[in-house]
C-alpha cells in the first residue's frame, strides 16, 4: 500500500511496458538521430530557443494527447477535439467579453467542454452507437457552435488582464508556464495509467469488453467517463489557448484531431483498444514537431509538410502491424 | 509393416522466444488409421498441429507427405495438399451465416465467379445435419459455444483431405454430439481417411484410436498400439508420475451446512423457465443435460448477466437485488464464462492482469492505486497451484496453450473469496494432471464453506465430483440425482426426456 509511492516502476515489470517500453526506446533514438542530423543541417536547430518553441507548440496540444491516448486505450475516438479546443475559446472569451472575470470563464468554458463529452458518452454507451460516428457528428456540430457564437468573426480579448494572459504567454524562472502545465498533467496521468485501479478498468474494458463485463465491470461506465476526460482536457487546451493569443478565432483547432491521433497510434496506442502509453504518445507527438521544425528550418514548402507527416505515420502504423503479425 | 506413412514428422523443433514449445519430436500417421495425440497442457500438441496445417513455420525439421519431404508454407498450401485442421479455438467469422463459414474454404478454393447462395445453403446443411440440426442461415455470433465448434468441424468435413487433424473437438460437446462425430471419424476412417485426434479424454480416446502418441514438454515420449496401453500408461507418460486419485472424496451423507444459495421460480421468458435451486455450503452441484439446454443461460441469469423476467435469488437468507453482474460479484456470487477466447480471458494482457480482474479493490491501496507487489504475488501464488505453463506472470494470455488459458480464467475465479462459484465449463481443454488439481482445490474451497456449481458436458467430472447433479433439459429442471443415484446412464435418461417418468416422481419428492 505505501510501497507503490517509492519507484513508479522500480519492478519494470508491468504487463505492456515491455513492448511499449521497445517502442519508446525506439522512437527515443530516431528523435535523437534526427535532431543530431539537423544540428548539422542547420544551426539554429540546437539553440534554446528553437528547442523551447518546439516544447512550447507541441504542449498544449500534448494535453490533448494525453485524453485522446485514454480514448484510445478504451477502444474510442475522438474527433471533435479541435472542435471542442476551439468551443471552449470561443466560450470561455464570449463570457469575458460579456463581462465575467476570465478565470469564471475559463471554468466554464472547460465545464461545457465537459458536457460534450457527456452527450457524446451518452450516445456512445446508452444509445450504443460508435465513438466514431458520435464524435464525427459533435466535430461538425460544435464547429458550428463556434461560428454561431463568434458570429463567424474572431473575438479579440487583448484586455485580458496580465495575470490571466500570463499562463499563455508568461513563465516561471525562464520555463514557460504553458510546458509546467503540459508537464504536470503528462505526469499526472502517465502515473494514473500504469497504476491506478481506475484506470487499469481502462485497459480491460479496451482488451475485451465482454471479458471485462463478465469480471464485474461497468465497462459502459468506463467508457462514458473517458469520453468525459477527452473533451475535458481538450477544454483545458482550448483556455490556455486563449491566454496564449489573446484572442478566439472560430476555425481554430480545425484538422487538430488528426495530428493528435497520429502523435498516439505513432506512441504505440492500438485504434483496436487495449493498449498505449502516455509517454510514448507524448514521444509520437514530439516526433512530429520535431520534423515539423525541421522541415521548416530546411525551408521545405508547407504543402510537403501534411504530405511527409502522412508518410511518417504510415511507416509507424506499418512497422507496428508487422510486429504484430510476426508475433502471432 | 513398412508401407510409407501418409504423413511423418522428423526432428521437428519450434521455439517461440525462449519458450521450447517443440524439441525434435517425431510422428507417424499410417493410412486409415485415427491416431491419438496426449500430453499435458502446453507440452506442444496444438503447435504441432499448426506447423501441420501451415499456420507456423517449424524452425527445424522434416514434414513427409507420403514419403516426400514438403514444405507447407500456408494453410492454402496445407489444404492443396490434402490436410484439414479443426483448431482448438474456434476461429469463425462471428458476423457470416453459417453456411458462409462451412463454405468459406472450399469457396476459396473453387474460385468460382459467383455464389450460388440456394446450392450453397443446401449443401451446408446437408453436412450441418450430419452433426447436429443448426439451420445454415444463422449467424454464427447467434450461436453457442458447442454448436460454434460444430460448424467448425462441418466446415473441415467440407475440404476433400486425405489427413484430418482435431485438436480436442469434444471440449465443448455433450456425449450426444461427440457420439455422432465419433461415428462420423469412424466413417471417414473406413473411406481410407487418416485422423489425428487430440483429447484430454481417456475414455474417448481408448474407444476411437487405434494408436497413441504421447508428449511431454515439448519432446516426444512413445506411440504405441491403443491395445498395448492403458489409460493409467497413458497418464503415466504424460505427466511423469502416477496419479491415484482421479476425483477427491465426497461429501459424508447429511453433512451439508446451512442453505446458500436459494433460486426460485427464476425465468426469462426465452430460454428457460420457472428454474428453482438451491445450494447449501460444503456441498458442489453439478448441473448437466444437453447443449442447448439452457443451462448456461441459467447461471448467467442468476448473476445478473442476463435479465430475468421473474423470480428471486437469495444468497444466505436474504433476497438479492442484482440489476448487472458487478452486484453479483459484490454479494459474492461470481460466474466462469464457458467462452473462453470471448469472453473468458484478456488475450493480450498480462497474465498478472488477468488473474486480478475480478477483484481489484482487494488489490487497491488507500490512495486508489493498485499495488503491484500483491498483484504479482497472487498471481505467482494461483499459476504455480494450478501448474501454469507460461514464460512468466508478465506474458500475455495470448502467448499460452489452450488449457493454460483456461487455468489463468480458473486462478481469476480463485482469486476473490467469493461465496458461490458457478464455473461453466470449468476443465474444458485441462489435462488429467491439472484437473485432479482443480477438483482438489474445489473440494478444499467447498470444505470452507463455499459452495460451487458446477456446470459440465463431461459426464465422469460430474460424477465424480459433484455430490448431487441436477439435469437441465429444454430450460426446465427434469430432475435431480443424489450421491447414490448418480450414473451417466441416469442423467443422459434425464437430459433426453427418455424414461422420465420415475424421475418426476423423485422431483417431486425432492421439492416436497
Ligand atoms: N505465440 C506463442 N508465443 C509464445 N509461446 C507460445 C506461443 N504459442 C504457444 N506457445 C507456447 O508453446 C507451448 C506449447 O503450446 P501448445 O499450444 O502447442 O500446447 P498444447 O499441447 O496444445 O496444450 P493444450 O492442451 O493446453 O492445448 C506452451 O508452453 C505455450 O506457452
Ligand atoms: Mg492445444
Amino acid at each position: 500500500m505505501h510501497a507503490e509511492i517509492k519507484a513508479p516502476d522500480g519492478s519494470g515489470r508491468i504487463n505492456f511496458a515491455r513492448l511499449a517500453s521497445m517502442r519508446e526506446a525506439g522512437l527515443i533514438v530516431i528523435i535523437l538521430a534526427l535532431c543530431i542530423a539537423m544540428s548539422f543541417a542547420s544551426p539554429h536547430f540546437l539553440t534554446w530557443g528553437n528547442f523551447r518553441a518546439m516544447l512550447m507548440s507541441f504542449s498544449i496540444e500534448g494535453i490533448v494527447v494525453v485524453g485522446m491516448t485514454i480514448l484510445l486505450i478504451v477502444g474510442g475516438i475522438d474527433l471533435s477535439v479541435g472542435s471542442v479546443v476551439c468551443f471552449s475559446m470561443v466560450v470561455s472569451g464570449a463570457l469575458f467579453l460579456a463581462g465575467l472575470d476570465p478565470w469564471t470563464a475559463s471554468l466554464i468554458g472547460i465545464g461545457v467542454s465537459a458536457l460534450i463529452g457527456a452527450a457524446m458518452g451518452f450516445f456512445v454507451t446508452i444509445v450504443g452507437l460508435n465513438h466514431f460516428i458520435t464524435s464525427l457528428a459533435a466535430m461538425v456540430i460544435v464547429r458550428g457552435l463556434c461560428l454561431v457564437i463568434t458570429k463567424g468573426t474572431p473575438l479579440s480579448l487583448f484586455t485580458l488582464p496580465p495575470a490571466f494572459k500570463a499562463i499563455g504567454q508568461g513563465s516561471f524562472h525562464g520555463l514557460p508556464y504553458v510546458i509546467i502545465i503540459f508537464v504536470v498533467v503528462v505526469a499526472i496521468f502517465d502515473f494514473l495509467l500504469r497504476r491506478a485501479t481506475a484506470f487499469r478498468k481502462v485497459f480491460y474494458t479496451g482488451s475485451n469488453e465482454k471479458a471485462a463485463q463478465f469480471s464485474g465491470i461497468k465497462t459502459k461506465q468506463v467508457k462514458f467517463w473517458v469520453t468525459v476526460l477527452c473533451s475535458t482536457l481538450a477544454g483545458l487546451a482550448g483556455v490556455i489557448y486563449m491566454a496564449r493569443f489573446g484572442a478566439a478565432t472560430p476555425t481554430f483547432g480545425a484538422g487538430m484531431e488528426l495530428n493528435i491521433i497520429a502523435a498516439a497510434v505513432i506512441g504505440g496506442a492500438s485504434l483496436n483498444g487495449g493498449s498505449g502509453t502516455i509517454f510514448g504518445a507524448i514521444l509520437g507527438m514530439a516526433l512530429l514537431s520535431v520534423v515539423t521544425s525541421s522541415l521548416i528550418l530546411l525551408d521545405v514548402s508547407v504543402y510537403w509538410q501534411d504530405m511527409i507527416k502522412g508518410c511518417i505515420l504510415l511507416a509507424a502504423v506499418s512497422i507496428d502491424h508487422f510486429l504484430h503479425r510476426k508475433k502471432s | 509393416m513398412t508401407e510409407t506413412p501418409i504423413l511423418e514428422i522428423r526432428g521437428l523443433s519450434k521455439a517461440f522466444g525462449p519458450v521450447k514449445a517443440l524439441s525434435d519430436v517425431q510422428f507417424s500417421l499410417r493410412r486409415g488409421e485415427i491416431h491419438a495425440l496426449c500430453g499435458e497442457n502446453g507440452a506442444g500438441k496444438s503447435t504441432l498441429m499448426n506447423m501441420i496445417a501451415g499456420v507456423l513455420q517449424p524452425d527445424r525439421g522434416e514434414i513427409l507427405i507420403d514419403g516426400t519431404a514438403v514444405s507447407i508454407p500456408s494453410p492454402a498450401a496445407a489444404q492443396r495438399l490434402g490436410i484439414a485442421l479443426v483448431h482448438q479455438e474456434i476461429a469463425l467469422c462471428q458476423d457470416a451465416t453459417v453456411a458462409e463459414n462451412i463454405y468459406m474454404a472450399a469457396i476459396n478454393a473453387r474460385r468460382a465467379p459467383l455464389m450460388n447462395f440456394n446450392k450453397l445453403h443446401a449443401d451446408a446443411q446437408k453436412v450441418m445435419d450430419l452433426l447436429a440440426p443448426i439451420p445454415v442461415r444463422t449467424k454464427v455470433a447467434d450461436l453457442s459455444i458447442s454448436n460454434q465448434q460444430l460448424v467448425e468441424i462441418a466446415k473441415a468435413l467440407t475440404l476433400d483431405c486425405k489427413v484430418l487433424m482435431l485438436d480436442e473437438p469434444t471440449a465443448a460437446l455433450t456425449e450426444g454430439e461427440a457420439q455422432r462425430l465419433f461415428g462420423i471419424v469412424r466413417g471417414l476412417r473406413d473411406r481410407g481417411i487418416s485422423v489425428v485426434y487430440i483429447s484430454h479424454r481417456m475414455a474417448e480416446i481408448f474407444s476411437l484410436c487405434n494408436r497413441i502418441t504421447v508428449f511431454r514438454d515439448g519432446h516426444y515420449v512413445a506411440t504405441d498400439p491403443i491395445a498395448e496401453s492403458s489409460p493409467d500408461d497413458v497418464v503415466r507418460k504424460m505427466v511423469g508420475r502416477e496419479i491415484t486419485q482421479l476425483y477427491p472424496d465426497k461429501l459424508a451423507p447429511l453433512e451439508p451446512g446451512r442453505l446458500l444459495l436459494s433460486v426460485e421460480g427464476l425465468s426469462d421468458g426465452d430460454r428457460f423457465a420457472d428454474v428453482n435451486l438451491q445450494l447449501r455450503a460444503g456441498e458442489i452441484l453439478g448441473i448437466g443435460g444437453l447443449i442447448g439446454a439452457g443451462r448456461s443461460e441459467i447461471a448467467q441469469t442468476i448473476c445478473g448477466l442476463r435479465p430475468a423476467t421473474s423470480g428471486t435469488v437469495a444468497l444466505d437468507g436474504t433476497v438479492l437485488r442484482i440489476r448487472n453482474y458487478s452486484d453479483a460479484v459484490k454479494a459474492g456470487l461470481v460466474y466462469l464464462s464457458e467462452d473462453r477466447k470471448g469472453s473468458g480471458v484478456f488475450l493480450d494482457m498480462p497474465i498478472a492482469a488477468n488473474v486480478s480482474a475480478l477483484d481489484l479493490g482487494k488489490l487497491t491501496g488507500s490512495l486508489g492505486l493498485l499495488d503491484r507487489k500483491a498483484e504479482d504475488r497472487q498471481a505467482t501464488d494461483l499459476t504455480k497451484r494450478l501448474g501454469v505453463r507460461m514464460a512468466g506472470i508478465d506474458a500475455r494470455v495470448s502467448t499460452l496453450s489452450g488449457g493454460n488459458q483456461q487455468k489463468v480464467a480458473i486462478a481469476r475465479q480463485l482469486s476473490i473469496d467469493p461465496k458461490v462459484i458457478i464455473m461453466d465449463e470449468p476443465t474444458r481443454g485441462i489435462d488429467v494432471g491439472a484437473k485432479v488439481e482443480i477438483h482438489r482445490l474445489l473440494r478444499q474451497l467447498a470444505a470452507k464453506g463455499v459452495g460451487i456449481v458446477v456446470i459440465s458436458s463431461e459426464l465422469p467430472e460430474l460424477i465424480g465430483l459433484c455430490d448431487r447433479v441436477m439435469v437441465v433439459r429444454e430450460g426446465r429442471i427434469a430432475g435431480e440425482l443424489g450421491a447414490d443415484e448418480l450414473g451417466e446412464e441416469a442423467i443422459i435418461m434425464l437430459a433426453s426426456g427418455v424414461q422420465n417418468s420415475s424421475n418426476q416422481e423423485k422431483q417431486a419428492q425432492n421439492v416436497a
